[in-house]
């Protein structure tokens, strides 16, 4: 498998002011990302996230440590990485008077995408991202959603083989999180190589190949979301839902020590007399695995971000 | 790298016109505000009016390209797309010179409009051409990079304004726009000198009446030192300010 990010001992340290401390944002990460992945970076604010992706995409200096972009070193090729790679920043920030279509033909102009290819290109994106009826409209006058869905297409307007998306779908609404990990599980199906940042676990467990979680500037875990559950010290519980005579309904768990079925045999035991509304099997989460390894529930990360936004959508 | 570099450039002055400049309100006080100086001016001293037309194109290029670069840059910073060209496939030297390309053609243009109505007013005998596109242009260079220096050096885009101002203003009145600096005591001549508008005028004023190029050389030079130098150190503090 070819690698699209390889870091090594990738280091920021930031200096606070006199009589402090120096901040060490990253402290010493090593990790791979595979080419055509969707690899997943969370963690709490201040973890080192945002920190990461601008030392990958040029905008911050390394103080220690290497990186290969694309299998491009970071230190020597950069203008070529500029080039190859797409970044959506964690605010939306095209130009306010320039309209949909001209911020997505400046970008393309940015990136040396060819003049006879600009115009049928950002009317193609355009329509992917539901945007055809916005086409005129300055982005200033596009709501939220629409702003973020704009800013996605214009990181993707060069057809970019890697992308970093720093937390996409924060402060969307329901409706407009779920079109955008659409979008995002779309590019995986493309082959485009995607490093999504988030704070939503629910967004990680269901886009993410892989996921790594950084606390503090140190990565604490690696591993695909199954095997961060199958590490989780949680076991995998049965909930039963029964219900008596006058319809009050309880639910009563076990813990599967013995398997599935010896669990559901125990609990069919203690029913006394009331039936059966539901057997559910519930496996620990993604969530159970942060809140193992954080010490952090997800309730904070989420208020930390300022409410629950796009975090509770499906799809 | 380079041809990253230049269409950068090309594309940035581009959109920065689009987006910024070449608004309504932006041209018509471009215009308007060094005609309504040099105006009151004249109200208050009628004399020669042919004499207050190298002051009134300096006076045009200065505000023409300082005024809207010298908040840009902090303007985007604000709102974070500069970050976006910072993103981009194109060096910071070539994002700045990018900026400043936009406030030049905007600038140049605006002089332009002032250039015709005062040829055409006050006729063209004895007008040195190439002195005058050469002396235009690294004026509306030098000019455009103190608004670029002003932009990167400031958080805030009312903090740009206060400091351009502070920049501007003293040069206006000392920059021999209104009085010659001949007639002004020797340490304001000394303190003039200091400014790169006291140069604009001067080489406007010998491109306009056909002056010799032994004079004017001095006066193009220092305009040219001007702009690398205020150039440069728009790249250095935006260097340090992006990290």
């Amino acid at each position: 498998m070819t690698e699209a990010i390889q870091v090594e001992g990738l280091t920021k340290v930031f200096t606070t002011g006199k009589d402090r401390p120096p901040l060490r944002a990253v402290d010493g990460i090593d990790f791979i990302v595979h080419e055509g992945e969707v690899f997943g970076f969370l963690g709490p604010n201040g973890a080192g996230k945002t920190s990461t992706i601008r030392m990958l995409t040029g905008l911050s200096r390394p103080t220690a440590g290497t990186a290969r972009v694309l299998g491009l070193d970071l230190d020597k090729d950069l203008p070529r990485i500029k080039k190859r790679i797409g970044v959506v920043p964690e605010a939306s920030n095209l130009y306010d008077e320039l309209t949909a279509f001209d911020n997505l033909v400046f970008a393309m102009q940015l990136y040396g995408v060819p003049r006879a290819e600009r115009k049928p290109r950002a009317e193609v994106l355009l329509q992917r991202f539901h945007l055809g009826e916005k086409r005129d409209a300055p982005f200033a006058r596009l709501s939220r959603g629409m702003k973020r869905a704009l800013t996605i297409a214009a990181a993707l307007a060069h057809h970019p083989p890697l992308v970093f998306l720093d937390e996409p779908t924060t402060g969307l609404d329901v409706m407009n999180a779920r079109n955008l990990r659409g979008m995002i599980a779309n590019l995986r199906d493309e082959g485009v190589t995607v490093f999504l940042t988030t704070h939503y676990l629910e967004e990680a467990e269901r886009l993410c190949d892989r996921v790594a979680v950084i606390v503090k500037g140190h990565i604490v875990a690696l591993d695909t979301v199954a095997g961060l559950r199958s590490s989780a010290q949680q076991k995998t519980v049965v909930e039963m839902t029964l219900a008596d005579s006058d319809g009050r309904q309880d639910k009563k768990r076990v813990e599967c020590n013995d398997g599935v079925e010896s669990a559901i045999q125990s609990l069919l035991g203690e029913t006394g007399g009331r039936r059966v509304l539901a057997v559910d099997t519930l496996r620990p989460s993604l969530e159970d695995v942060f809140v193992q390894l954080t010490g952090l529930s997800a309730e904070v990360m989420l208020s930390e971000k300022g409410g629950k936004g796009g975090g509770n959508a499906g799809g | 790298m380079l041809v990253d570099d230049l269409r950068g450039m090309f594309y940035i002055a581009l959109k920065d016109l689009k987006a910024y400049y070449f608004k309504a309100p932006n041209i018509s006080w471009g215009i308007l505000f060094p005609f309504a100086f040099i105006l009151a001016f004249a109200i208050r001293s009628p004399g020669d009016l042919h004499a207050l037309v190298p002051g009134l194109l300096a006076l045009t290029i200065l505000f023409g390209t300082s005024s809207m670069e010298a908040i840009v840059i902090v303007f985007e910073r604000r709102i974070g797309s500069l970050e976006r060209l910072l993103l981009a496939p194109v060096r910071l030297p070539a994002l700045l010179a990018g900026k400043l390309l936009g406030g030049m053609a905007f600038g140049l243009t605006v002089t332009l409009v002032v250039l015709v109505v005062s040829l055409t007013v006050f006729g063209s005998t004895g007008t040195n051409w190439l002195m005058l596109v050469l002396s235009l242009l690294l004026s509306a260079t030098a000019f455009s990079a103190m608004g670029a220096y002003v932009s990167v050096a400031v958080r805030e885009v009312f903090d740009a304004q206060t400091l351009a101002n502070f920049i501007r203003f003293p040069m206006m009145f000392l920059g021999g726009v209104f009085v010659p600096l001949a007639s002004m005591p020797v340490w304001l001549q000394s303190l003039a000198r200091l400014f790169p508008l006291t140069y604009a005028v001067e080489a406007l004023r010998a491109a306009l009446s056909g002056g010799s190029w032994t004079t004017a050389v001095l006066d193009v030079g220092a305009l040219a030192i001007f702009s690398l130098l205020l150039y440069l150190l728009a790249v250095y503090t935006l260097a340090r300010h992006t990290e």
